[in-house]
C-alpha cells in the first residue's frame, strides 16, 4: 500500500498560539483514519490543513505523493465535509450535488447521470428536486457526503460530520458511514471527540492532545495499550492511582500507591523512583477476585445499567476505585456499605509517566 | 398592570396625540386634493372632484421633473447598490483599527448634511469637469446621480453588512473546496444569498434618491427632478395640484408595499412548507433509526 | 497657483488616507502572524479588481475630493476667471473672517444677521433633538417592551407610512393646516379660543413643528431597535427589587439604550440643522435658517468660496455635535452607527 496523505512535520500556528506542532504521520490509500481529541486540540485546523485552508507554519503536506504546497483548496485532490455541513441553502439537493461537476464544466447531461447515481447511493432517489430546507438531518448528512463524493476525490475529510445528529440516529449513521466507505473504497480521515465513535469506524487512530499526536494505532491497541497518561485517561473509564516506581522487573513495574503497592505493565521503561500513575479499567477491578494486585476497599456508591453495575468503592487513604461488574457475574455485587477484597490482573493494569 | 407601562388611559391618549400629529396633516392635505376650491383647503368643502389629479399628466414641467427623477433613481441603483456591496465585503476584509478609519471614512456622508455633499459634489466636477477638458460631463443629472450615490452608496452598505453577518464562510468554503474558482464562489454563493439584501438596498436607493431634495438642489444645475419642481411651486403658492400629487405618489408607494409584502409572505410559506417536510422525514428516520437493523 | 483647476494640494490628504490605510493594515497582517493568501488571491483577480476598484471610486471620488476641494476652495478668494491663478489668488481667511464680521477685513461689527441665523439654527435644532426624544420614547419603549407582537407590527407600519411621502410635501402638508384660512386657525376660531387668525408660519410655529414632524421616524426606530434589545427580565427584576417606575426608566432602560439614544440624536440633529425644504417652505420671512443663508452664498451672491467657507461651518459644526455625543455616551462611533 502507499501512503495517500503524508503528513510530514506539520505544524500551524495562529500568532503566538501553536494550534498543531509537528505532526507526522503517514495516510494509507483506502484507510478509514481518525484524529481523536478533546475540543480544541487542533484536529478540525489539521483538517483545514489538508484540504488547503490554513497555510502551514512548517512542513508539508503530500497526497499521493505530490507536495500540496502553492495549491488552493479548490486545486486538491481532497474533499471536505464541514462540521455545519454547508450545504448550499440557494440550491435544490441535485444542484448541490452537482456543484463540483458543474464547476469543473461538466456537461448538463452527463452531470445529471452523475448526480442520480448518487442520489441512489444515498438512497435518496427522486428527491433531487427538494430545497435542502426539506431535509432530515440524516439526509443532509448524505447530501453532504455525495455532494464530496461527486468530485471523486483522492481523500475525503470529515469533519465531526455526525456530532449535530440524535444520539439513535448518529449511531445508525456511524454504519452507514462506514458501509459507503467499504463501497466507494475511499481515503477517509475523520475528526471526532467521541471516542465511541473513532473506536467502531476507523481502521487506524490518532489521538491528539495541545496540537501534538500522543498515539497512533488501531482502536484495539489505542484503548488496551495506552502509551501516555493523557490517552489511558482520555479513552474509555480508567482508575488512576498516583504513585512511586519501585521495582521494575520483567517488563512490570511495582508502584507505591495509597492502596498498596501494586504491578502494572511497564511499557515506558520507568525506573525504580520515577513517578507513575498506575491505570486499571473499571471492567477489570473485580471484588473478590485473587489476583497480582489486591486491596481492601468498602462499597459506597451504586449505578445500575442492566447489562452492567458500576459500583464505586472507596480504599486505604480515600482513593476511590470504579469497578465494572457485569451481569452474569452479578451476585459478586457486594451489599452497600459492604468492606470486600478487590483484585485486578498485572496485564490489566498499566504503569506510565504522569 | 404593570407599573412600567404607562397607565391604560394615559397610553391610549398618548398614542392617539402621537398618531393624530403623524397623519392628521397628511389626512388634512389628502382632503385638500379632492376640494373644487382652489385653494387647497379642508373648509368649506366646496365639492368632491378627480380634476387635480387629471390635470397632473398636463402639468409639463412636474412631467419632466419627474421623468428627471425616475432616470436619476434607476442611475442611483446601478451605482450605489454595487458600491455599496463593494464597501460591505471589504469591510470584512479590513480588521480592527483599519476597520475603524475605513468605517468612518464610508458612513461620514450619512452623517453629513445633505446639503453639504451636493455643494462639495459640484465644486470638485466643476473643478475637475474644467481641469480636464470634460464639460460636457459637468451635468445637473450626473452630478446628482453622483451625489446622491455617495451616501446612498452607505445605505446600501449598512444592509449589506447586516446581511453578510449572517452568511456562514463554511459555504464559500465549501465551494471552494469541490473547485469553483473565487469569482465562481462569489457568482454561484455569495450574490444567491445576498439577493434579498441587494433587493431591499435597490429599494432603498431608489426611494431615497427619488424623494432627495438637499443633495439634489445643489447639484442638479439647471436641470429640474420632480422634488426641486415641487419645491419651487410650494415656495410660490399652494395649490391643490399638490395635494392630488402627494396622494398619487402615496397610492403608488403603497401599491409598492403592498406587493413587496406579498412577495415576502409568498416566499415564508415555502419556507415553512419546506420546513414542515423536514420535520415530518425527522420523524420517520428517528422511526427507522429505532428499529433493529 | 491655478485656481480654476484642480489644486495639488485637494489630492494629498485622498493619497494620504489610502496610504495610511495601507500602512495599518500591513502593520496589522505582521502583528496577526499567519501568513494569509493576499487580497488578490483571497478574492480572485476579476473580484478583487471589482472591490478595489469600486470602492476608490466611492472613497475618492465621491466622498473625500469633493469635501477636500470644497473645503480648499473656501480658502480662496472671490475672483472674476481672468485674475485666476494670478496673484492676487491667494490663500486666505477672508471668508470665514466675513462670517464673523460682515465685512473681508472690517472686524468691528459682528455679523449679526449670519450669526444670528447660525446659533438660531443650532438652538432649534439641540431643541427639536430633545423634543423629538420626549415624543418617542414612550412610545419607543412601549412597542419594544410592554406591546404585543401584532400590535408592533401594526405600529411599525404606521409610523413607516408617512415618509412615503416626502419631505416637500410633508412640509407641504403642514402649510396647508397652519395657513391663515388653514384648518387650524379655522377650527380654532370656531372655538372661539382666538379672535383672529394666528399667524403660525410667521411666528416660527410652523418651522419647529414641521422640524420635529419631520424627523420622528429617525428617532424612533434607533431607539425602538436599541429597547428592543433589552431582555425584559432586566426591567421585572427591577421591578421586583421594588424600584420607582422612574428609576427603572432612568438606571436600566436609558443606560441600555444609549447607542441607540445616540444614533436617533445625532440624525435629527444633523437633519434638522442641515434642513433645506422645511425651512424654505415653513418659515416667516423674518426668520433666517442657516442653509438659505448657505444657500443663497451660491446663488444669490454668485460668491462660491464664501459659501464654501459657510457649508464647511455648518459641516463642523454636526462633526463637534456627533464628537459631542460620543464624548457624554462614551461610545465609539462603530457602537453608535450599529
Ligand atoms: N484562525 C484562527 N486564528 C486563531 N486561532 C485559531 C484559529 N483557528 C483555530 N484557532 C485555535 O486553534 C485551536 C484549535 O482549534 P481547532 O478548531 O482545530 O480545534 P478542534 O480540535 O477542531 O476543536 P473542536 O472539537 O472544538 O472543533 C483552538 O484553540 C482555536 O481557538
Ligand atoms: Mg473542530
Amino acid at each position: 500500500m502507499t501512503a495517500a496523505v503524508e503528513l510530514d512535520r506539520v505544524s500551524v500556528r495562529f500568532g503566538d498560539f501553536t494550534a498543531v506542532a509537528d505532526v507526522g504521520i503517514d495516510i494509507e490509500a483506502g484507510e478509514f483514519f481518525s484524529f481523536l481529541g478533546p475540543s480544541g486540540c487542533g484536529k478540525t485546523t489539521i483538517l483545514r490543513a489538508i484540504s488547503g485552508f490554513v497555510p502551514l507554519s512548517t512542513g508539508a503536506v503530500r497526497i499521493g505523493g505530490r507536495d500540496m504546497a502553492g495549491i488552493g483548496p479548490n486545486q486538491r485532490p481532497t474533499a471536505l465535509i464541514f462540521q455545519s455541513l454547508a450545504l448550499f441553502p440557494m440550491m435544490t439537493v441535485a444542484e448541490n450535488i452537482g456543484y463540483g461537476l458543474r464547476v469543473r464544466g461538466v456537461p448538463r447531461r452527463t452531470r445529471a447521470e452523475r448526480v442520480a447515481r448518487l442520489l441512489a447511493l444515498i438512497a435518496l432517489e427522486g428527491e433531487g428536486d427538494k430545497r435542502v430546507e426539506a431535509l432530515s438531518g440524516g439526509q443532509r448528512q448524505r447530501v453532504a457526503i455525495a455532494r464530496a463524493l461527486a468530485v471523486e476525490p483522492q481523500v475525503l475529510l470529515l469533519d465531526e460530520p455526525l456530532s449535530a445528529l440524535d444520539l439513535k440516529l448518529r449511531q445508525h449513521m456511524r454504519n452507514e458511514l462506514r458501509a459507503i466507505q467499504r463501497r466507494v473504497g475511499l481515503t477517509f480521515i475523520y475528526i471526532t471527540h467521541d471516542q465511541g465513535e473513532a473506536l467502531t469506524m476507523s481502521d487506524r487512530i490518532a489521538v491528539m492532545r495541545a496540537g501534538r499526536i500522543e498515539q497512533v494505532g488501531d482502536g484495539r491497541s489505542i484503548y488496551e495499550a495506552p502509551q501516555t497518561a493523557f490517552v489511558a485517561g482520555f479513552v474509555g473509564e480508567s482508575n488512576a492511582l498516583r504513585g512511586d516506581v519501585v521495582q521494575t522487573a520483567d517488563g512490570e513495574a511495582l508502584v507505591e500507591t495509597p492502596v498498596g503497592r501494586l504491578r502494572g505493565r511497564n511499557p515506558r521503561q520507568l525506573q525504580a523512583g520515577d513517578a507513575a500513575l498506575l491505570f486499571v479499567r473499571p471492567e477489570f477491578v473485580q471484588p473478590g477476585l485473587s489476583a497480582d494486585n489486591e486491596c481492601d476497599a468498602e462499597a459506597a456508591d451504586f449505578t445500575y445499567e442492566g447489562s452492567i453495575t458500576h459500583v464505586t468503592f472507596r480504599a486505604a487513604g480515600g482513593t476511590k476505585l470504579l469497578a465494572q461488574i457485569g451481569a452474569a457475574a452479578r451476585q459478586a455485587v457486594p451489599a452497600p456499605g459492604a468492606r470486600v477484597r478487590l483484585g485486578f490482573a498485572a496485564r490489566d493494569a498499566v504503569a506510565l509517566p504522569p | 398592570m404593570n407599573a412600567v407601562a404607562l397607565p391604560r388611559a394615559l397610553l391610549a391618549l398618548y398614542l392617539a396625540a402621537f398618531f393624530l400629529f403623524l397623519f392628521g396633516p397628511l389626512l388634512v392635505m389628502a382632503v385638500t386634493a379632492f376640494n373644487i376650491s382652489a385653494y387647497p383647503q379642508v373648509l368649506p368643502f366646496a365639492g368632491f372632484t378627480l380634476h387635480w389629479f387629471a390635470d397632473l399628466p398636463r402639468d409639463d414641467d412636474l412631467m419632466l421633473g419627474l421623468g428627471n427623477s425616475l432616470r436619476i433613481g434607476a442611475m442611483v441603483v446601478v451605482l450605489s447598490v454595487p458600491l455599496g456591496l463593494a464597501g460591505a465585503l471589504l469591510m470584512h476584509q479590513v480588521h480592527a483599527r483599519a476597520r475603524a478609519l475605513y468605517y468612518l471614512v464610508t458612513v461620514s456622508p450619512v452623517l453629513t448634511p445633505g446639503i453639504i455633499i451636493g455643494i462639495a459634489t459640484v465644486i470638485f466636477w466643476r473643478d475637475l469637469t474644467g481641469m480636464t477638458h470634460t464639460r460636457f460631463l459637468y451635468d445637473g443629472i450626473l452630478l446628482t446621480v453622483l451625489g446622491q450615490s455617495s451616501f446612498i452608496a452607505a445605505y446600501c452598505m449598512l444592509i449589506f453588512t447586516a446581511r453578510l453577518q449572517r452568511f456562514d464562510p463554511a459555504l464559500a468554503e465549501a465551494a471552494l473546496d469541490l473547485g469553483a474558482s473565487r469569482t465562481q464562489v462569489f457568482a454561484h454563493i455569495l450574490l444567491p444569498f445576498l439577493r434579498p439584501a441587494v433587493l431591499s438596498a435597490a429599494a432603498l436607493a431608489f426611494l431615497s434618491s427619488f424623494e432627495n431634495y438637499n443633495t439634489t438642489t445643489f447639484s442638479i444645475l439647471a436641470d429640474k427632478t420632480l422634488t426641486t419642481v415641487l419645491a419651487g411651486r410650494v415656495r410660490q403658492g399652494t395649490t391643490p395640484a399638490l395635494s392630488a400629487l402627494a396622494v398619487a405618489i402615496v397610492a403608488v408607494s403603497v401599491l409598492g408595499a403592498v406587493a413587496y409584502e406579498v412577495l415576502r409572505r409568498h416566499e415564508e410559506g415555502r419556507r415553512a412548507a419546506a420546513q414542515r417536510v423536514a420535520r415530518e422525514a425527522e420523524r420517520q428516520e428517528m422511526q427507522s433509526a429505532a428499529q433493529p437493523a | 497657483m491655478n485656481s480654476a483647476l484642480l489644486h495639488p494640494v485637494v489630492l494629498l490628504l485622498p493619497i494620504a488616507v489610502i496610504v495610511a490605510f495601507w500602512l495599518i493594515a500591513a502593520v496589522e497582517r505582521r502583528l496577526r502572524g499567519t501568513v494569509q493568501p493576499g487580497f488578490f488571491r483571497r478574492n480572485g483577480a476579476a473580484v478583487g479588481t471589482y472591490l478595489i476598484v469600486a470602492v476608490g471610486i466611492w472613497m475618492l471620488l465621491l466622498i473625500l475630493l469633493p469635501q477636500v476641494s470644497m473645503l480648499e476652495l473656501s480658502f480662496r478668494p472671490k475672483l472674476p476667471p481672468v485674475q485666476m491663478g494670478g496673484p492676487r489668488d491667494m490663500y486666505t481667511l477672508a471668508n470665514y473672517r466675513y462670517f464673523l464680521f460682515g465685512s473681508p477685513d472690517d472686524a468691528s461689527h459682528w455679523n449679526v444677521l449670519h450669526l444670528r441665523a447660525f446659533f438660531l439654527t443650532i438652538t432649534v435644532s439641540i431643541l427639536v433633538t430633545g423634543f423629538d426624544f420626549l415624543l418617542c420614547y414612550p412610545l419607543a419603549f412601549h412597542m419594544a417592551q410592554t406591546a404585543r407582537p401584532g400590535r408592533v407590527r401594526l405600529l411599525l407600519l404606521a409610523l413607516i407610512a408617512p415618509y412615503w411621502v416626502n419631505e416637500v410635501l410633508r412640509a407641504f402638508a403642514l402649510r396647508i393646516l397652519f395657513a391663515g384660512s388653514g384648518l387650524l386657525n379655522t377650527a380654532l376660531l370656531g372655538l372661539g379660543a382666538i379672535a383672529q387668525p394666528v399667524d403660525f408660519l410667521g411666528l416660527n410655529i410652523g418651522l419647529y413643528v414641521g422640524l420635529s414632524y419631520a424627523y420622528l421616524l429617525l428617532m424612533i426606530f434607533p431607539l425602538y431597535s436599541a429597547i428592543e434589545s433589552l431582555p425584559h427580565e432586566q426591567i421585572e427584576a427591577a421591578r421586583d427589587l421594588g424600584a420607582p417606575w422612574w428609576r427603572i426608566h432612568r438606571d436600566i432602560v436609558v443606560p441600555f439604550a444609549k447607542p441607540g439614544i445616540a444614533s436617533g440624536c445625532t440624525l435629527v440633529f444633523m437633519l434638522s440643522a442641515g434642513a433645506l425644504a422645511t425651512p424654505l417652505i415653513l418659515s416667516g420671512p423674518r426668520s433666517l435658517w442657516f442653509t438659505p443663508v448657505v444657500y443663497d452664498r451660491f446663488y444669490q451672491a454668485f460668491n462660491w468660496p464664501q459659501g464654501a467657507a459657510y457649508a464647511f461651518i455648518l459641516l463642523l459644526t454636526c462633526v463637534a455635535f456627533v464628537l459631542m455625543v460620543l464624548r457624554l455616551s462614551r461610545l465609539s462611533l462603530g457602537e453608535m452607527t450599529r
